[in-house]
C-alpha cells in the first residue's frame, strides 16, 4: 500500500497555506505534524473528547475525524492564531481570571468551541452555554469554571451592546 | 503571598496553547511503537509468528515475550523500600506469554510510522492455549488451575486485618445490629491526555519523556525493568494533561526504554490509544464490602466489622495498599471501642487496578457513610444527628500507624456549613412523606483523609533555589506539577518566606531526574505537605545565605539584617538592594560565589484532613433518572495556600465524585474480561450539560504539622459526593442502594423491587 499525496490549499490563522497530506490523515495529524501548531490536542482521535477542535470556517470541529483534504479551500483556526502580539482574546483572560484552567490539555479545545460561541452574538442561558460546551471534555475542572469564563464574557458583550 | 488567589503560573502558556506536553515535543523521524495484546483473558500462548510483521515494508524491528528479560518488576509509584519485607511485589515482565487478562502485552513492533506499526500488528499470528476466565474477586479467591500468578496459590495478593476490641462483645451489648453489603465499580481516571512517552539513548544512557506524575520513581522501576544501573536512565517529565494517580503508576515506560535499546538507540515513541488507557494501563479497584456494626439506644456505635474483597485485576500495581487504607479508614473519625477489619486483594483476569484519586477511600467512604445512613434509617434517627452522636471532636490519632493523627479537626464546623446551605433540617421534614413519580431529597456523607504516606511509606522532598543575577529566584523541584497547581502554590511558599513576589520565582516545570532534586512526585495529596516542608526549608536557607553575603558587602553594617522585596534592611532601613548582592555574588573580583540552597528533607508528620458534602436531588422514578439540584463540598484542608485553586480542586473532584456515584463504570464481558465500554463515548463521565453549579466551601483552621498551616486536599474532593447522592435518593424515594453507580438501569429495578413502581 503507497502513500497517496494530495495537495491542500487553505487558510490557517489568516495565512495562506499548501501542503502534500497523505489523503489518509487527519486534519489533526496535519496541523499539528506539518504546521507546528501543537496547541490543537490528542485526547481519543475518534471525535469523543473534543480536544482537538479547531474552527473550520467559523464552525467548531474535531480535527481528529476531519480528514486533511477536505480543508481545501477552507478557512482554519486554531488557538495559535488568536492572540495577537501578547494581547488575548477577552475569552483566553476570562479562562485565566475565573480558573478555568488545571493541566490545561483540554483548554485549547474548550477556548475554541467558546471563541465560536461568542462571535455568533446569541445571549445564551447558562443552561444552554452548557450544552453548546458539552462537546469538550474536561476532568479536571468540574466545567463550572468554564461555564463561568464563557457566561462572563457573554453578558460584558451584551452589556457593551447595550451601551451602543 | 501564601493565602492569596494569586493567578496559575502556567496560566499563559496554557490558554495560549504553548505549553508543551509530551507529543509536542517528539524528535523529527521518531519511530512508533505498537504493543500487541492478548485477543484472550486467560492462558498462555503456544506459539507467536512475526515473520510476516518483519517482513512489512517499513518496520523496524518486532519484539515478542521471549526476547525481554525474563524476571519481573513492580510498577506501582510508590518509594523504594530497603526493607525487603515491604517491596513492592514484583509479578510483571515487559512482554508475556502467560496472558493474564484480556489485551495482556503480548509483542510490540517498531515502524517508521503508526500505519506501519497498525498494520504490522494485524500480521501477527499468535496461538493460545486458554484457561478458564474469572472476574470476580470473590470466586477467585478459591483458586484457580493454573493460579493467575504461580506464587499466589489461591489467587489473594494479600490479606490483612486488625482488632480493636471485642467486636462479639460489642454486638452482644448492642440494641440493634445491622447488617448490610456495598459494592463499588471499576472505574478509569480518563485524563484527556493519554499516557505518552519517547525514548531515545544518549552516551550510553537511556532518554525518557513521559507523561507522569512520578517522574523519579520511573526513573528507578526502568532501571529493575531493564536490569540496568538507575543512574544509566533519566526521564524527562513535560507539562502533562491530568493524572489521577493512573500516572503515579509506571506504565508503558519501561517497554519504551527497552524498544529504544532494540533499535540502536533511535528514538522510538508509545502513545497509547484511549481504548488501550481503558484496558491496559490502570482502572480504580471495585470492592465489594460487608459491614456489621452494633449501636446502643442512643444511637452509640459499640461495635463494627469491615469485610472487605478488592478486584486487583491481573497484576499487583499498587496492589493491597488500596484496600488496607480503607481498613485504616474504617477506624478512624468515628469513636467506637469494638471494631474488627479484613481485607482480601484478590488477583482475577481483569484489567489492573491502581491508584485513583483517593486511594481506596471512595470505596470505603461509599460503604461507610451508606452504612451511616442505613444504621441510622434502623434506629429512626437523622443521619446527620447520628454521625455527630459518633464522630470525634478535636483531636484523635490512628490505633496503629503512629503518629497518623487529626491535629486539627474541622468536621462539626464543616458539617454546619454543609447542612447551612442545603438547609438540612427544613429539606429533611419537607421531602420526609412525598407520593408521586418525582421525589426530592437531601443526603450528606463525610470523610477523613490522610496527608502524605508516612509512615506506611518514606515520605522525602527536595527543593533548590537558585538566585538570579536580577535579583529574581529559580525554584527546582522534583514534585510535580499534574495540573493541580503544584507549581503556582510552591512559587507562592517560596516567595512568601523570601519576602519576594510571586513573579520573581522562577519555578522549573518540566522535571528532569538528572537536574531536579529528588522527590517522588505527585500522589496522596503529599506535595504541599511534604514538598512544600522542603520548600519552607529551602526558602529559609536561602534567606539566611543572602544576607550571610550581603554582611560581606556591609562590613562597617552592625544591625540585624533582613530581606523584603528586593531590598536588604538594616532594621528599617533600607542598605542595599538584592540585585546588587545577587550580581556582586555573581561577579565580585574578590569575593564571587553565586547564591545557590538545597535540601533534601525527610518528612515523618501526617495529618488528618477532612470534610463532607451535601446534595439536594431529585429523582424522576418512572424514568430512572436522578437531577442533582443542590450540591457542596466543605473541606478542612488547613490553610489555603491559593483559596481559588483549592476551589477549582474540589470542583474537578466533586465532578469526578459525581460520575463516580451517577454514571461512570467500566463493565467487563463475563466470559474475557474484556472492557464493553472502554471509550470515551460509551463509559459515561460527567460533561458540562450533566454538572450542576458546584459550591466548594472550606473551614481554615491552621494545622501545626503543615509548613505553611496547610493539609491534604488535592484528593479529598473526590471522595464524598458519591455516597451523598446515594443518601439523597435513600431520603427521596426510601430505597438504599447499595450499589453505584446510580444508572437508570440500576435505579428502575431498585424501584420495581421497592413497589415504586
Amino acid at each position: 500500500m503507497k502513500k497517496q499525496m494530495q495537495l491542500v490549499q487553505c487558510t490557517v490563522n489568516g495565512k495562506e497555506v499548501a501542503e502534500y497530506v497523505d489523503v489518509r490523515e487527519s486534519l489533526l495529524e496535519m496541523l499539528r505534524n506539518r504546521l507546528g501548531l501543537t496547541s490543537v490536542k490528542k485526547g481519543c482521535e475518534v471525535g469523543e473528547c473534543g480536544a482537538c477542535t479547531v474552527i473550520v470556517d467559523g464552525e467548531t470541529i474535531d480535527s481528529c475525524i476531519y480528514l486533511a483534504v477536505w480543508a481545501e479551500g477552507k478557512n482554519i483556526r486554531t488557538l495559535e492564531g488568536l492572540e495577537k502580539n501578547g494581547e488575548l482574546t477577552r475569552i483566553q483572560e476570562a479562562f485565566i481570571e475565573e480558573g478555568a484552567i488545571q493541566c490545561g490539555f483540554c483548554t485549547p479545545g474548550f477556548v475554541m468551541s467558546a471563541t465560536v460561541l461568542l462571535e455568533r452574538g446569541e445571549k445564551l442561558s447558562r443552561e444552554a452555554i452548557k450544552k453548546q460546551m458539552s462537546g469538550n471534555l474536561c476532568r479536571c475542572t468540574g466545567y463550572h469554571n468554564i461555564i463561568n469564563a464563557v457566561e462572563k464574557v457573554m453578558d460584558e458583550n451584551f452589556e457593551k451592546k447595550d451601551e451602543t | 503571598m501564601v493565602g492569596k488567589s494569586v493567578p496559575r503560573v502556567d496560566a499563559y502558556d496554557k490558554v495560549t496553547g504553548r505549553a508543551k506536553f509530551t507529543d509536542d515535543l517528539i524528535p523529527d523521524k521518531c519511530l512508533t511503537a505498537k504493543v500487541y495484546h492478548a485477543k484472550i483473558g486467560n492462558g498462555i500462548v503456544k506459539s507467536i509468528d512475526t515473520t510476516e510483521a518483519e517482513a512489512l515494508d517499513g518496520v523496524v524491528k518486532v519484539v515478542t515475550f521471549k526476547d525481554v528479560p525474563d524476571h519481573c518488576y513492580p510498577t506501582p509509584g510508590h518509594p523504594w523500600s530497603v526493607e525487603l519485607a515491604h517491596q513492592d511485589i514484583a509479578d510483571r515482565n515487559l512482554l508475556t506469554g502467560r496472558v493474564r487478562y484480556y489485551g495482556d502485552d503480548i509483542a510490540a513492533v517498531v515502524a517508521e510510522d503508526e500505519v506501519t506499526a497498525s498494520r504490522a500488528l494485524k500480521l501477527i499470528k499468535v496461538e493460545y492455549e486458554e484457561y478458564p476466565v474469572e472476574i470476580h474477586p470473590r470466586k477467585s479467591m478459591y483458586g484457580s488451575r493454573p493460579p493467575i500468578h504461580f506464587d499466589k496459590k489461591d489467587n489473594v495478593l494479600a490479606r490483612s486485618n486488625y482488632f480493636i476490641g471485642n467486636v462479639e462483645e460489642g454486638l452482644k451489648q448492642s440494641d440493634t445490629v445491622v447488617k448490610r453489603s456495598y459494592k463499588t465499580p471499576i472505574v478509569q481516571h480518563c485524563h484527556i491526555e493519554n499516557p505518552i512517552s519517547y525514548a531515545y539513548m544518549e552516551k550510553g544512557r537511556i532518554v525518557v519523556v513521559t507523561s507522569t506524575q512520578i517522574p523519579h520513581i520511573v526513573r528507578r522501576v526502568i532501571g529493575q525493568a531493564l536490569g540496568i544501573p538507575w543512574g544509566k536512565i533519566r526521564v524527562i517529565k513535560p507539562y502533562i494533561g491530568g493524572g489521577f494517580g493512573n500516572k503515579q503508576d509506571v506504565l508503558y515506560e519501561p517497554l519504551n526504554a527497552f524498544l529504544t535499546t532494540q533499535v540502536g538507540g533511535r528514538p522510538v515513541k508509545l502513545d497509547v490509544s484511549r481504548e488501550e488507557t481503558f484496558c491496559n494501563t490502570r482502572t480504580r479497584h471495585s470492592i465489594e464490602y460487608d459491614l456489621t456494626a452494633g449501636v446502643d439506644q442512643e444511637g452509640h456505635l459499640l461495635a463494627k466489622d469491615m469485610m472487605a474483597y478488592s478486584n486487583q485485576g491481573a497484576y499487583a500495581s499498587h496492589g493491597h495498599a488500596i484496600a488496607a487504607n480503607g481498613l485504616t479508614a474504617w477506624r478512624l473519625q468515628y469513636a467506637c471501642p469494638n471494631i474488627r477489619g479484613e481485607a482480601y486483594t484478590v488477583y482475577t483476569n481483569t484489567p489492573v487496578g491502581g491508584a485513583m484519586r483517593a486511594y481506596g477511600i471512595p470505596q470505603a467512604a461509599f460503604a461507610i457513610e451508606c452504612f451511616m445512613d442505613d444504621i441510622a434509617a434502623e434506629i429512626h434517627m437523622d443521619p446527620l444527628e447520628f454521625r455527630r452522636r459518633n464522630l470525634i471532636e478535636g483531636y484523635y490519632e490512628d490505633a496503629y500507624l503512629k503518629p497518623i493523627a487529626a491535629n486539627t479537626n474541622g468536621i462539626f464546623e464543616c458539617l454546619k456549613k454543609g447542612a447551612d446551605y442545603i438547609h438540612w433540617d427544613e429539606k429533611r421534614k419537607e421531602y420526609a412523606n412525598q407520593t408521586g413519580f418525582i421525589r426530592r431529597g437531601v443526603g450528606m456523607s463525610l470523610f477523613c483523609y490522610k496527608t502524605g504516606v508516612w509512615p506506611i511509606s518514606l515520605e522525602i522532598a527536595g527543593a533548590r533555589l537558585v538566585l538570579n543575577q536580577d535579583g529574581s529566584m529559580q525554584l527546582q523541584l522534583g514534585a510535580t506539577e499534574i495540573g493541580q497547581g503544584a507549581d503556582t502554590v510552591f512559587s507562592q511558599m517560596a516567595a512568601e518566606t523570601l519576602h519576594m513576589d510571586v513573579e520573581d520565582i522562577h519555578i522549573q516545570s518540566f522535571q528532569d531526574t538528572d537536574v531536579t532534586p529528588f522527590d517522588t512526585g505527585a500522589y496522596a495529596s503529599r506535595q504541599s505537605f511534604v514538598t512544600g516542608t522542603a520548600v519552607r526549608q529551602c526558602a529559609e536557607l536561602m534567606y539566611q545565605k543572602i544576607l550571610d553575603y550581603a554582611r560581606t558587602l556591609l562590613p562597617n553594617e552592625k544591625r540585624t539584617l533582613s530581606l523584603d522585596h528586593g531590598y536588604i534592611y538594616a532594621e528599617k532601613e533600607p542598605v542595599i538592594s538584592l540585585e546588587e548582592v545577587a550580581l556582586e555574588s555573581y561577579y565580585s573580583l574578590t569575593n564571587s560565589s553565586a547564591i545557590t540552597a538545597e535540601v533534601s528533607t525527610q518528612v515523618k508528620k501526617n495529618t488528618i484532613a477532612t470534610g463532607c458534602c451535601f446534595a439536594e436531588v431529585e429523582v424522576d422514578i418512572k424514568l430512572g433518572k436522578i437531577r442533582i439540584l443542590n450540591i457542596i463540598n466543605v473541606h478542612d484542608s488547613g490553610k489555603l495556600i491559593n483559596p481559588q485553586l483549592a476551589e477549582m480542586q474540589v470542583h474537578g473532584g466533586m465532578s469526578m465524585g459525581m460520575g463516580y456515584g451517577l454514571s461512570e463504570q467500566l463493565l467487563l464481558d463475563e466470559k474475557t474480561g474484556r472492557p464493553l465500554n472502554g471509550t470515551l463515548l460509551d463509559y459515561k463521565l460527567m460533561t458540562a450539560l450533566d454538572t450542576p453549579d458546584l459550591k466548594a466551601d472550606f473551614v481554615e483552621l491552621e494545622d501545626p504539622m503543615g509548613p505553611y498551616g496547610n493539609k491534604a486536599l488535592g484528593e479529598p474532593p473526590a471522595i464524598p459526593c458519591a455516597p451523598a447522592i446515594r443518601n439523597a435518593v435513600l431520603h427521596a424515594t426510601g430505597v438504599a442502594f447499595s450499589e453505584i453507580p446510580l444508572t437508570p438501569q440500576r435505579l428502575i429495578e431498585g424501584f420495581q423491587k421497592a413497589g415504586l413502581l
